[in-house]
């Protein structure tokens, strides 16, 4: 196929799913934007303050949380890059024979230092 | 021109079809999940509206659509109010790649269509994977926007739950890429075709059973459901991280979850049950009437596999935090780390063709 054909082509696979989005997007927000104008409001003090089991909200709710979240978000997004590089691997396996095999035991063989490196620091343990 | 605008009014068509089918599926979702957990605790579960209660979902909705929207004081609005459509959008739109039916082509005033899939592209696992991670979004800015402190926990939880089941997700595929050699769901799906055993959970040279099970677990804690419903456990956070919302935006975190069971169980059964293949060779019906039999065996591994989901959760009680974690860290993560080791060597061993 020459450049354009392949651009057209392109275009027409992905354009579904660009309409697709938008349509979802537009039930979304027509959705609330019609709920919005059939539905009562009578706010008052009461019912807008958040709910803690019936008694006076104490301090914001928006306070320091533990950074075991923080160390699970880092090992998920380096561990998610790597798979993420096994995936053309996959895909391409048929045509890479060996060196491709030996290649990827090598990554994986990383993959597992750094995985076991980050059990035994106990960054796998919760509490 | 003519066949531009052809093509724009097909995938309309498909598209509004789609839509139709997955919000109608939600509906039945809500009552069936009620009623089977109603008959396996020995109870009738909802029998007011209509007879046998099949009109309960379109009652809820109709409450739903009608109720006031609250918007707690302190409450940031404009996440607030995004939060619930930036996780029902990505849950619905996952479905654009997934194969209903046999890829057939039918001709339609000189042009070629594909009835059964919307878009046909070559990274269709890859698209699925990347939007339902924007589904995470929509949980914790949902949790953090309303000001509260159960939304809070129940956010941060729910979005720590995510990310480390969807690692395992991501892993347990590779080894379906490994033997299938595409990205493409369609190209998958048809590289099963031919009876059972060709199904990858199954297949020659390494049957992908860890990766199903591997898959099926990840899946089960991905969508937030019993025993990995701790984002909304509902006796120590209430509701989790939509303890604030009311109303209509409820109804859409509700409806993203039950449309993300349904888009992951398209997905294992694409991958792994060979998607709409039947399990025998060839077809029982005539040629020109075969996809209604692909439609069909596709639908009936998906609601088995919502079935599943049911059935769990009348079955097993909820996890603690840490077990959750360790499980997903210490023993997914190496079962299908594994599975990856030993299929790619078995497929260089056994080339396929």
């Amino acid at each position: 196929m020459s450049g354009t054909e392949l651009l057209l082509d392109y275009l027409t696979r992905y354009f579904p799913i660009l309409l697709f989005i938008i349509i979802a997007l537009a039930f979304g927000v027509v959705t609330l934007l019609v709920s919005y104008f059939v539905q009562p409001k009578y706010p008052e003090a009461e019912k807008l303050s958040p709910y803690e089991c019936g008694s006076e909200p104490f301090s914001d709710a928006r306070m320091p949380f533990p950074v075991r979240y923080y160390i699970f978000a880092m090992l998920f997004v380096i561990f998610d890059i790597e798979v993420i590089f096994l995936y053309p691997w996959a895909v391409v396996f048929d045509k890479i024979g060996l060196i491709g095999l030996v290649e990827m035991l090598v990554f994986i063989a990383l993959f597992l230092v750094a995985y076991v490196y980050a059990w035994r620091k106990g960054a796998l343990e919760w509490d | 021109m003519a066949e531009v605008g052809l093509k724009l009014a097909f995938s309309l068509a498909q598209i509004a079809v789609v839509m139709g089918i997955v919000l109608l599926t939600v509906m039945v979702l809500t009552l069936a999940e009620r009623k089977v957990l109603g008959w396996m605790q020995d109870r009738m579960g909802p029998m007011e509206v209509g007879p046998y209660g099949i009109l309960q979902p379109i009652a809820d909705g109709l409450k739903l659509f009608f109720k006031e929207d609250i918007i707690p004081a302190g409450a940031n609005k404009f996440l607030f109010s995004l939060a619930p459509i930036l996780s029902l959008v990505p849950a619905l739109i996952g479905f654009a790649v997934v194969p209903f039916g046999p890829s057939r082509t039918v001709e339609l005033f000189g042009y070629q269509f594909q009835p059964f899939v919307i878009s046909d592209i070559n990274i269709g696992i890859l698209y699925i994977l990347a939007f339902t991670s924007i589904g995470a979004y929509g949980v914790i800015l949902g949790g953090w926007a309303s000001n509260s402190k159960y939304s809070l926990l129940g956010g941060l939880r729910s979005a720590a739950q995510v990310i480390s089941y969807e690692l395992n997700v991501g892993l347990a595929i590779v080894g379906v890429l490994l033997l299938a050699g595409s990205l493409s769901l369609v190209k998958i799906t048809e590289a099963q075709a031919g009876g059972f055993w060709h199904w990858y959970v199954f297949a020659f040279p390494f049957p992908q059973i860890f990766a199903f099970v591997v898959y099926v677990i990840s899946a089960v804690a991905e969508t937030n459901r019993v025993p990995f419903d701790l984002p909304e456990a509902e006796s120590e956070l209430v509701a989790g991280f939509f303890t604030e919302y009311s109303g209509m935006r409820f109804a859409f975190f509700f409806l993203a979850e039950y449309a993300n069971m349904i888009l992951v169980s398209c997905i294992a059964a694409a991958l792994f049950l060979g998607g709409w293949n039947a399990p025998y060779p060839g077809t029982l019906l005539p040629e020109n009437l075969a996809w209604i039999e692909g439609v069909v065996w596709f639908a009936a591994k998906v609601y088995f596999f919502l079935f599943l989901f049911f059935w769990l959760r009348a079955t097993l009680p909820r996890l603690r935090y840490d077990q959750l974690m360790r499980f997903g860290w210490k023993v997914m993560l190496p079962i299908a780390l594994g599975n990856i080791l030993v299929t790619s060597i078995a497929a260089y061993l056994f080339p396929k063709g």
